[in-house]
């Protein structure tokens, strides 16, 4: 016992002692979206296969987090690309210039399509953004009177909706989904219908239009799609939103309704007639570019044509690749500072 | 006071039998009853959610086991791989793995061609869609290997791809396949013909241990290689750090240390520290390893580091009371025949004590084994393929963690992760149970009572 005792407390002297030296880092380290963490590490696996550096360690965690991240100062134990799935906000402008962060790449890969998906073997659905703000705004223009959301079924806002209850997994208020979802859905919608007027007419901002309903018809997830697909597996009435990719790899499950009589897909969203889509983003730390092996390639890489093009795998997993993507390419090779906002 | 109830029981029983049941005693005996049935009821309760459980974690997970494989001639083209016939590694390494998917396409298509397989309705790509699109880079980690086997043509057994996998595990039906856009019935027809012909395998999945994580593409090449080693990583820095210190500090305060308010204070802070939540040791690891020490992120020396604080407490609690176990005539004859107190610790308490130790710093370790949420700040969440390297410096490297894994997987959006997931369980649980048996082990074996 005596010697072990020993034996142990010298080995983990040895430890503390070599935790002081600083190991230089040798891989990419990316962290942010965990809409964007698919096609990153994607990416990632086959920037690792084919090229002679390690394969870059992605993290998720979300868009805003990962931001918050990558503005926390420049080293090396800090990340060197934060993924997004919304444009990056001033006030992390602000945070990265205070820490020292100053030139920050926006790198677009290309956009997501919000699908809008119930159970297979229930009823197709034909919605308009309209439907959906009549379904679960808290106050909505009925007979010209703004009243308090009477509707319980689908076919009391529109005759042609199927005959079933009004229930909606929608992204919790944590996801950048949800932005895209009261933006281009609800905000759409709720001018759509003219409650946006008669909002206005009572002297009411147009904020009150992203208002939902809380009598437990429009339930918020806060986690990820795969729990949103269990919701609607459980609930066969309910409709879940969901991402374009997750929905491709769930066709069995899932009967996409189609918005504004478009369904959605890779193609209509490129050729923007879908309109829930959004842009997606990363964000390099100019700083490391030099100083972390790899970096400057993976960035390249990964918006190549090969990879973010119209036949890559990414496409091939539901990415919607941007038609612009020669531009970035170009933006990325010249490591273009991204601008003011605005 | 049970004297007195006692002898107001006998006058209250006066003039009846002992034989015969008072009303008291009946409703003593009913209230025993009721008692021993909700002990029962609670107990049934547990075990069938605990069967529930388990239930559905192995029939999800045990088929991740096992997986298809197609055994396939790939011949390695020279006018596709190597034009100017140099074997130049150097040129061979700019080639990419999308150079390689052609000749998997014409072996698969000479496969069914040479087998005499038709099926009507087979699309150009679906062929080849039956191959896992981790091939290509098999392929090209072979030739890199041994660029003289250029021109040759070698067998591979490679992975099918998820869906064909799924299908023999009854996750995917002709049914699903019509309505999944990523698999048509005609590859099933397809896969159970190379089946019939013996190309198509179902075998023991050894790299689901050995294999590194892979991406949302090809579920059937994920592996758990990464999570494991990282695991036991973490778990040596922790047992190389918290038994000694942990057994430093319970012999100082069992056996040195003054009764004062002071070592009072640090008593009362040890149990609490042991009811922390650990997220708040995973923030603690944040600010001080990785802000402050400047420690690598996603790295097991921090990970070890944060898990080392949270398993601490329970070691020094289990310690102190196997200390506290050991009779003190066992020091005192120690130190009557003239034993230092240090001798008489050493020589006679601490092995007396050590089983119990040993079981404490299991329980330690099982709990530590299967923590996420501390993890999650330190940036172990996270996608890593990598294999760190050996230690002392692999503790530095990017690694994942076992329970970590289970937790990206059951994240992604193919079905096939959901086996995966299920997959990882068992196998944690199985490290869980390994541990624990030898807790009790020890406990049985060397125990001593007095």
């Amino acid at each position: 016992m005596n010697k072990f005792v020993l034996t142990a407390s010298a080995a983990s002297i040895a430890l503390v002692g070599m935790a002081g030296v600083a190991v230089a880092r040798d891989q990419v380290q990316i962290a942010g979206s965990s809409t964007v963490l698919p096609y990153a590490s994607i990416v990632a696996e086959a920037f690792g296969e084919n090229t002679d550096y390690p394969t870059p360690v992605v993290e998720s965690g979300g868009s805003g987090a990962g931001r918050k991240k990558l503005c926390e100062g420049v080293g090396e134990n800090t990340i060197d690309i934060a993924n997004s799935s919304s444009r990056i906000k001033q006030s992390d402008i602000d945070l990265c210039a205070q820490n020292g962060v100053k030139d920050i790449q926006e790198v677009r890969i290309g956009y997501d399509g919000i699908v809008f998906a119930s159970d297979i073997n229930g009823p197709e659905y034909a919605f308009t953004p309209a439907d959906w703000h009549n379904a679960l705004a808290a106050k909505v223009l009925k007979d010209g009177q703004l009243v308090d959301n009477p509707y319980k079924k689908w076919n009391e806002i529109r005759a042609d909706l199927p005959d079933q209850e009004i229930l909606a997994f929608i992204p919790g208020t944590k996801h950048g989904t949800r932005e895209v979802f009261d933006e281009k859905v609800i905000i759409d919608g709720c001018e759509e219908n003219g409650t946006a007027e008669a909002l206005k007419a009572a002297g009411l901002e147009e904020k009150e239009c992203m208002a939902l309903r809380t009598d437990g018809v429009s339930i918020d997830i806060d986690g990820d799609y795969t729990e949103t697909l269990a919701r609607v597996d459980a609930n066969k009435n309910g409709i879940g939103v969901f991402g374009l990719s997750f929905y491709q790899n769930n066709t069995d499950k899932l009967r996409v309704g189609t918005m504004g009589g478009v369904v959605p897909s890779v193609e209509t969203i490129a050729a923007g007639e879908y309109p829930v889509s959004r842009p997606l983003y990363f964000y390099v730390k100019n700083a490391h570019l030099d100083v972390i092996p790899g970096l400057q390639e993976y960035v390249e890489f990964f918006v190549s044509d090969e990879i973010a093009g119209p036949d890559g795998p990414l496409a091939a997993y539901g990415l919607v690749s941007d038609p612009e993507l020669a531009k970035t390419q170009e933006k990325v090779k010249n490591r273009v500072p991204m601008g003011a906002l605005n | 006071m049970t004297d007195l109830t006692a002898s107001s029981a006998l006058a209250g029983a006066q003039g009846r039998s002992l034989f015969e049941r008072g009303e008291r005693t009946r409703r003593r005996h009913a209230a025993e009853k009721r008692f021993r049935m909700i002990g029962l009821a609670a107990v049934v309760f547990g075990i069938l959610a605990l069967f529930g459980l388990l239930g559905s974690i192995l029939t999800n997970g045990v088929s991740s086991f096992r997986q298809t494989y197609v055994a396939l001639d790939i011949h390695l083209d020279p006018a596709k791989l190597d034009k100017a016939g140099t074997r130049d590694p150097e040129a061979l390494r700019k080639l990419t793995t999308f150079t390689y998917q052609p000749l998997i396409k014409a072996a698969v298509d000479r496969l069914i061609s040479e087998k005499g397989i038709s099926i009507e309705g087979l699309g150009g790509k679906d062929a080849e869609g039956i191959i896992s699109k981790e091939a290509p880079a098999e392929l090209r980690r072979f030739v890199l290997a041994d660029p003289s086997k250029i021109g040759e043509t070698v067998r591979f057994e490679l992975l099918a791809d998820g869906r064909i996998d799924g299908y023999y595990k009854g996750r995917v039906t002709m049914e699903t396949a019509k309505l999944d856009r990523n698999v048509t019935p005609e590859q099933l027809m397809l896969a159970d013909a190379l089946k019939a012909e013996g190309a198509l395998t179902t075998r023991f999945n050894w790299s689901f241990f050995t294999a590194p994580d892979a991406s949302d593409t090809r579920p059937e090449a994920a592996g758990l290689g990464v999570a494991i080693l990282g695991s036991a990583y973490m778990m040596l820095i922790v047992l190389c750090l918290s038994l000694p210190i942990g057994v430093a500090a319970s012999i100082y305060l069992e056996e040195f240390a003054p009764r004062n308010r002071l070592t009072d204070i640090i008593e009362v802070n040890i149990a609490n520290l042991a009811a922390v939540p650990s997220i708040v040791f995973g923030i603690l690891g944040l600010a001080v390893f990785i802000n402050y020490a400047g420690l690598p992120q996603s790295a097991p020396i921090v990970g070890g580091l944060v898990l080392t604080l949270m398993t601490l407490p329970t070691i020094i609690i289990a310690t102190r009371a196997a200390l506290k176990a050991v009779p003190p005539s066992i020091r005192e004859a120690a130190l009557g025949v003239g034993a230092s107190k240090m001798q008489s610790i050493f020589h006679h308490v601490l092995p007396l004590a050590a089983p119990g130790i040993l079981t404490g710093t299991i329980i330690g370790l099982a709990q530590a084994l299967g923590e996420t949420a501390p993890l999650l700040l330190i940036g172990m969440v996270a996608f890593v393929r990598e294999f760190p390297a050996a230690p002392p410096g692999g503790f530095f490297d990017p690694a994942s963690a076992l329970p970590v894994q289970v937790y990206n997987w059951t994240q992604r959006g193919d079905p096939a992760f959901i086996e995966r997931a299920s997959g990882a369980i068992i196998v944690l649980l199985v490290f869980l149970i390994i541990m624990n048996l030898g807790a009790i082990f020890l406990r049985r074996r060397f125990e001593r009572r007095w």
